[in-house]
């Protein structure tokens, strides 16, 4: 797959050089930072992914696909995870804390639920 | 390779499990591997997260990540085992905010620790600022979906108050000079979470006039914001797994949203912003229904069904309502044992999310390969002998071909009105969402069986058995 090669490319650590020297970063991000324009690149390409992909689902699982994607969608976990956990201050880690609970609360129900749906879909006479 | 290429290379597994993961949604055969695989790649992720360096120099949070894991964890494990699939529309709903919600989070703990670039605008600033206000128009305009669809009574109708859209538009532009003003060094976080506050009421006040079957357009809508937060968290980061998930998540949403709109024939402004109302020479229901109206019991209904070859179910909201989705595949069952050929024409709007009909249906085991959509069931209605329209009104209103005036005018409809006969099960002449009267009804080959959904069907089930 084309992408997966340019991410291959992108998570390098040359590239992680790059982005540790360009600055601006946050603290947690400085050590996994992507320059902004593989940043851009990636989100341009992973739109065209998603479009490719999702206009060929059908109908009869679209609602499989909005708690699944909706369960996607709690990546947002990898970065409470690194607020909560290498935060400094008793604010930053409380506000970590709840996103965790939050994020996490939408990855598990996100994908159990589906797969409850998705199991009905499956069982045949 | 040291531990960061490592993780690196972890989350670009991560993101092509979730990408195959995805591909496995696009049929129903391969979509159970394909949920397993995105929750793999989300474990994938969340390991390799917690291998990172920054996390081992602080010990104690490795105990405070573990105990929101056992929070979270417990609590969304409850919520998806519990919850009935009549429900499913409020519980995605909520699973949207959440992730939503924990995305501003993170956009807000990143910038209070941000060392911004002191020239020109930093990209970095500006992500957080976008997942913060996208992260709380999602939370807020989720938690008021919810609670409309949970019926909760504070919620049936929508608050009503003077320029509600100036208001919103203000809102709106007030947030956007709060974002340009937070991109001038130096970095105020008082002015991120002022700006989430305020989008907060902006996903308040978008959502409380939205009601009813432009239900599955928001909940669609809110699906992709939840996506494009976690995405703005992404370039905040710049962590291309954040990135790749939420432009899919986004991606997906935008792509039912437009659906779901074609299917009403309507423009995503005009559903989120316009009012919908009956045209001006929209007819009376008395000119409509005066008399011509025919009800019928069970029993004559029951009759409808001898020497009948093909039925076709046209379920509804009020199926969901009423749980009659099992009552409906006994009849289907009983039906299919005469020889008769039944099949399900499913509208994309009918039900409150995206799909909502299916998944009832799949869940009182209905084969899926049954259920049509309006392009292949259309054309066989010339040729179907019973139509059963169950609690749906609007998605089967003739006018919408018919009537260029109409508020629905250019609609895709199931055209039951050209089966040989129609069977309406409803609880009364009311209208559907649109307010308009439908002259299905009132139209020779239609008999209206006024009853609760799943009674209704139960009933005919009795009736045909004798």
């Amino acid at each position: 797959m084309e992408t997966a090669a340019f991410l291959m490319q992108a998570g390098s650590s040359s590239v992680y050089q790059e982005a540790v020297g360009a600055g601006g970063q946050t603290a947690t991000s400085a050590i996994i930072g992507l320059p902004l324009m593989a940043a851009v690149t990636i989100f341009v390409l992973a739109m065209f992914v998603g479009f490719e992909i999702i206009t060929k689902i059908p109908p009869t699982l679209h609602t499989p696909l909005m708690s699944g994607s909706n369960a996607i969608s709690g990546i947002t976990l990898v970065g409470a995870i690194l607020a909560a956990g290498a935060g400094e201050g008793t604010l930053v880690q409380v506000l970590g804390l709840a996103a965790v609970a939050l994020a996490m609360i939408n990855v598990v129900g996100g994908f159990l639920v589906t797969h409850r749906m998705l199991g009905m879909f499956r069982r045949k006479k | 390779m040291d531990g960061e290429t490592w993780i690196s290379l972890a989350y670009i597994v991560a993101s092509v499990c979730f990408i195959l993961g995805l591909k496995g949604l696009t049929h129903p055969r391969t979509a159970v591997a394909g949920n397993l695989l995105g929750a793999i790649g989300m474990a994938v992720a969340i390991l390799a997260t917690l291998m990172h360096p920054s996390l081992k120099s602080h010990p104690q949070g490795y105990a405070l990540v573990a105990s929101g894991f056992l929070a979270g964890g417990v609590a969304g494990a409850i919520a998806a085992l519990k919850v009935h699939m009549t429900a499913m529309p409020q519980m995605v709903a909520l699973f949207n905010g959440f992730g939503g919600a924990a995305s501003t989070l993170v956009a807000g703990v990143e910038l209070m620790s941000h060392q911004p670039i002191i020239q020109g605008i930093d990209p970095t600033v500006l992500s957080g600022f976008l997942a913060g206000v996208i992260g709380a128009v999602t939370f807020w305009g989720s938690l008021l979906a919810f609670a409309k669809l949970q019926e909760y009574p504070a919620f049936r109708k929508p608050w009503s108050y003077p320029f509600q859209q100036p208001l919103n538009a203000l809102l709106a532009a007030v947030v956007l000079v709060l974002i340009i003003r937070g991109l001038m060094a130096p970095l105020q976080v008082g002015i991120f979470w002022l700006s989430v506050i305020l989008a907060s009421v902006l996903g308040l006040t978008l959502v409380n006039p939205i009601g009813g079957a432009d239900m599955p357009v928001v909940i669609a809508l809110l699906n992709s914001y939840s996506g494009l937060a976690a995405c703005a968290t992404g370039f905040v980061l710049r962590n291309a797994v954040l990135i790749i998930a939420g432009s899919l998540v986004g991606a997906s949403g935008l792509i039912l949203t437009a659906i779901m709109c074609r299917a009403m024939n309507r423009s995503l402004w005009h559903v989120l912003f316009g009012v919908l109302g009956p045209g001006e020479d929209t007819p009376t229901e008395d000119q409509v229904y005066g008399g011509k109206v025919k009800s019928a019991s069970a029993e004559e209904l029951a009759l409808l069904f001898d020497g009948a070859r093909r039925v076709v179910i046209v379920p509804g909201y009020g199926m969901a309502v009423s749980q009659a989705q099992f009552a409906v595949r006994d009849l289907m069952n009983l039906l299919e044992s005469r020889g008769i050929h039944v099949e399900f024409a499913i509208h994309p709007v009918a039900g409150r999310m995206p799909g909502h009909m299916n998944v009832l249906l799949a869940e009182a085991e209905i084969p899926y390969e049954k259920l049509k959509e309006l392009d292949d069931v259309n054309p066989t209605m010339a040729e179907t002998d019973v139509a059963i329209v169950l609690g749906a009104n609007d998605v089967v209103n003739p006018l919408a071909r018919t009537d260029p005036k109409s508020p629905i005018a250019g609609m895709p409809i199931v055209e039951v009105d050209k089966a040989k006969t129609v069977i309406v099960v409803k609880r009364s002449l009311s209208p559907g969402f649109a307010g308009i009267p439908n002259p299905l009804f009132a139209a020779p080959n239609c008999l209206m069986f006024f009853a609760d959904g799943k009674k209704a069907i139960l009933d005919l089930i009795g009736a045909l058995k004798e």
